[in-house]
């Protein structure tokens, strides 16, 4: 056997200087041959650690030895086996440290590039493949309603529709793909990939009605009267803020506003579509997750001449995924690390002008393990800003909760459930995904829909 | 989507339309809105259902052409379809017993309180509906306020019809001179109802009001239509739009009703 090559086969990107001025996608990803080199550098371990770390436990090294056999067509199909938006999954999941943490190889050099591997095959498959839909399944008669075309929702309904089920999803918005379509910016996540994977599931039998609010237009009692059992995958929502003065003055928006507005409603296109947003000259972003990083890249797409990211903690606690603050690095995003808004300050229109700081240390760790920041006495500083974004965090998307009296759920308005079933405390009723967790990522949301799936096929068939 | 089955312009720039949409007809309730979008470039924009007609299956809202969006709106015409339509949201206004019940509307508000008074007049409240516009050619709905209502108080501010002024400085004028209801509600532009807030205030009525900030989703995701009531942060997509007035932080509203002046003004250049 060849002699493998230590790092990664690099994947070819848009130079930083010229994607800050569009929106397209930033990763090329890899071409045939790449990715059949960079498959022929896995090991095909007897007992691959990778899979232990996939939420999904997809068989890693089988779809990879597919690609390194230049067989794409079985590649992508084992790969579908166990994840139904490999083309989201692979550009989007935390793979450092889920898959690729585990891999041997990256004991001494680079793991290998499972995530990269995994947008190979979904790429190659939209692009030059055959979707094959799968013959449709004997139907059992019952009808299951899915609340929510985020992953959870997405996932969840594709199980369900595959064991034969009749599904309805109910999404809220005019677009499906929740976070993936309003939240996750385009060149990172383009939306036709998101699309492509939803009218694959309606080629399979799925009806999805948007504009259709659940506790609004229907409650979920109603639904239960209409459906044998309901799956709640409605999502984060209720941005944080971080209760400082000043924190309501034009300018300021909460992550979810902002890139609502950028992604959902297109405002990058304005005035072509009329949302408007404001496009700061000095925008400062305050966080340090995938969201922040997300907020902090839009800002340079829509013209920000400095986008500042400020952070509580430094580097190495940022929740972000590598790749994200790598990128926002190489754009130019200046990090304001060990610090945090003490509070906004406006000019006599209200407009935001200045936003003053704490610089911080870190002192022990906290629940979480990460070390906990700690202000440091007189150490206040400002900077200039004119747009400010919070992305700090969200609630559980209370609507559902605040509709439906008897579904309990916990202390952040999280609905409970049963991590092996997906149940609530109402009958019939199955939730996953942020509206249970808080805001986690991409594939917990689809390993809950998943769990939720096989939790609700027991319930109608099995009648546990 | 939606089919528009009927659209009238019923005072310059106010236009009524009716669309079909028998699930939200039979769910809704007065106060409640909706989320449109009129085609695929506008944004969501919401409007209080005036009215409604379950066996029908269709919702009447009224509307007033100020932007980008509500220009597109204006231009649709009966038969089209509107690209996004979803409701009805948030809560309906609180419908008991109260005795005598003060109803103040303005612009889109005159419609907008014309369930609140039909379904208020049918649980026995004494009605008084105050409508108000710059001119009378300006009113609208004359007729379907006066059949809902015990009494509509009109005020104008050229004088053409009723009293002279705007609905808070007559509504004052009948605080004043001994009138005491046991509630005052107002639906219309921001200024009109911070205006009557300040005017209740002075005599301690209970008074509710329908907040109209900047909403995207509607659904408690995005955070814009933040409020700040009785020092707590609100959601008025979720928890409102309708607020005890004299708990709401108008300062902070003030401001950011004009956020986007300027880039609303581009929008309109070029539409
Ligand atoms: C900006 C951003 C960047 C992110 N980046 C990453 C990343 O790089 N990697 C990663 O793994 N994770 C990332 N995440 C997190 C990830 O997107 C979420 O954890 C995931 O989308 C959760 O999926 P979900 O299906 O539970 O909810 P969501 O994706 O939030 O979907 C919920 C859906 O339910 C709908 N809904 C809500 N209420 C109702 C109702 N009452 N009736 C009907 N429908 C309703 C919503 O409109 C929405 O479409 C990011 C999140 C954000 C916001
Ligand atoms: C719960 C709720 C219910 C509503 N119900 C109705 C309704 O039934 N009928 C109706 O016509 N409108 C209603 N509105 C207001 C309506 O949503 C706005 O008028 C609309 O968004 C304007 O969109 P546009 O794109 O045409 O104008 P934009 O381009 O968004 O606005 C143009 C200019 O008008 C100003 N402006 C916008 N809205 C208002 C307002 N309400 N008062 C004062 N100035 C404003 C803006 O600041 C801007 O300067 C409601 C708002 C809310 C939140
Ligand atoms: S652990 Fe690494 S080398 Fe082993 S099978 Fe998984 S990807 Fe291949
Ligand atoms: S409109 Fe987005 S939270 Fe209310």
């Amino acid at each position: 056997m060849a002699k493998i090559s230590p790092k990664k086969t690099p994947m070819r990107e848009q130079p930083p200087k010229e994607r800050i001025k569009n929106y397209d996608e930033v990763p090329y990803g890899y071409s045939p041959a790449e990715a059949v080199l960079e498959a022929q550098r896995c090991l095909q371990c007897k007992k691959p650690m990778c899979i232990e770390g996939c939420p999904v436990e997809i068989d890693i090294p089988g779809f990879i030895g597919f690609i390194a056999q230049e067989d794409f067509k079985e590649g992508i199909k084992r790969l579908k086996e166990k994840n139904i938006l490999p083309a989201v999954c692979g550009r989007v999941c935390p793979q450092e440290e889920q898959c690729e943490i585990k891999c041997v190889v990256g004991k001494k050099n680079e793991p290998i590039a499972i995530g990269r591997l995994e947008r190979f095959l979904a790429d190659w498959e939209r692009i030059e493949g055959e979707i094959e839909i799968p013959p449709k399944p004997k139907q059992t008669g019952k009808k299951v309603a899915v609340v929510g075309a985020g992953p959870a929702g997405i996932t969840a309904a594709a199980d369900l529709a595959k064991l034969g089920h009749k599904i309805d999803i109910f999404e809220a918005l005019h677009q499906p793909g929740g976070v993936l379509v309003y939240g996750i910016p385009e060149f990172r996540l383009p939306k036709a990939i998101v699309f492509r994977e939803i009218d694959y599931l309606k080629e399979f039998g799925v009806n999805l009605y948007t504009d259709s609010v659940i506790g609004r237009i229907k409650s979920v009692d109603e639904l239960l009267g209409e459906y044998d059992a309901v799956f709640l995958g409605t999502g984060a929502g209720l941005p944080w803020f971080l209760n400082v003065p000043g924190e309501n003055l034009n300018g300021i928006y909460s992550a979810n506003e902002y890139l609502t507005r950028a992604n959902l409603m297109k405002a990058y296109l304005f005035p072509k579509y009329k949302t408007p947003i404001i496009k700061g000259k000095r925008v400062a972003t305050v966080g340090g997750g995938n969201v922040a990083m997300d907020c902090a890249r839009t800002a340079l797409r829509l013209g920000a001449e400095e986008s500042i990211l400020i952070y509580r903690r430094s580097r190495p606690e940022m929740p972000a995924r590598n790749e994200e603050i790598h990128h926002a690095e190489q754009e130019g995003v200046i990090f304001k690390l060990l610090s945090t808004p003490a509070a906004f300050h406006g000019n006599k229109n209200n407009w935001l002008r200045e936003v003053e700081c704490i610089s911080m240390k870190l002192g022990e760790p906290d629940d979480s393990g990460r070390r906990r920041p700690v202000p440091i006495e007189g150490e206040n500083f400002t900077m200039p800003v004119d747009v400010a974004v919070i992305a700090i965090g969200n609630n559980p998307n209370p609507l559902i909760p605040s509709t439906t009296p008897d579904i309990e759920v916990g202390k952040w308005g999280n609905i409970i459930t049963d991590p092996e079933t997906g149940k609530t405390s109402k009958k019939g009723v199955f939730a996953g995904g942020d509206v249970a967790t808080g805001a986690a990522t991409v594939i917990l949301a689809m390993g809950a829909g998943k769990v939720a799936a096989r939790g609700i096929h027991d319930y109608l068939i099995n009648e546990i | 989507m939606v089919k528009i089955i009927e659209k009238t312009q019923i005072a310059p720039n106010i236009h009524s339309c009716t669309v079909i949409a028998p699930d939200i007809a039979k769910k809704a309730l007065p106060g409640q809105f909706v989320i449109l979008i009129p085609d695929e470039y506008c944004e969501r924009t919401p409007i209080t259902i005036a009215d409604w007609d379950v066996d029908k299956g269709t919702v009447t809202f009224i509307f007033l052409e100020i932007g980008a969006t509500t220009q597109r709106l204006a231009e649709l015409k009966t038969g089209d379809d509107i690209y996004s339509f979803t409701g009805p949201l948030g809560k309906p206004f609180e419908i008991d017993n109260y005795g005598t019940v003060g109803l103040v509307g303005g612009c889109y508000g005159i419609g907008g309180i014309y369930p609140v008074a039909k379904a208020l007049k049918e649980k026995g409240n004494k009605v008084i509906c105050y409508s108000e516009a710059r001119a009378k050619f300006l009113l609208y709905w004359n007729d379907k306020l006066e059949e809902v209502s015990d009494e509509v108080r009109y005020s104008t501010v050229d004088g053409s019809l009723g009293t002279k002024g705007h609905s808070f400085d007559l509504l004052e004028e009948n605080l004043k001179s001994g009138m005491k209801p046991d509630r005052i509600i107002a639906v219309g532009c921001t200024y009109m109802i911070y205006r009557v807030a300040e005017v209740t205030q002075a005599y301690g009525v209970k008074t509710i009001v329908s907040m109209n900030p900047v909403m995207i989703d509607g659904t408690g995701m995005c955070g814009a239509c933040r409020l700040e009531v009785g020092g707590e942060t609100k959601f008025a997509c979720v928890d409102g739009p309708h607020f005890d007035a004299h708990k709401i932080n108008w300062d902070i509203i003030q401001s950011r009703r004009k956020a986007y002046l300027e880039e609303e003004i581009i929008s309109n250049e070029r539409y």
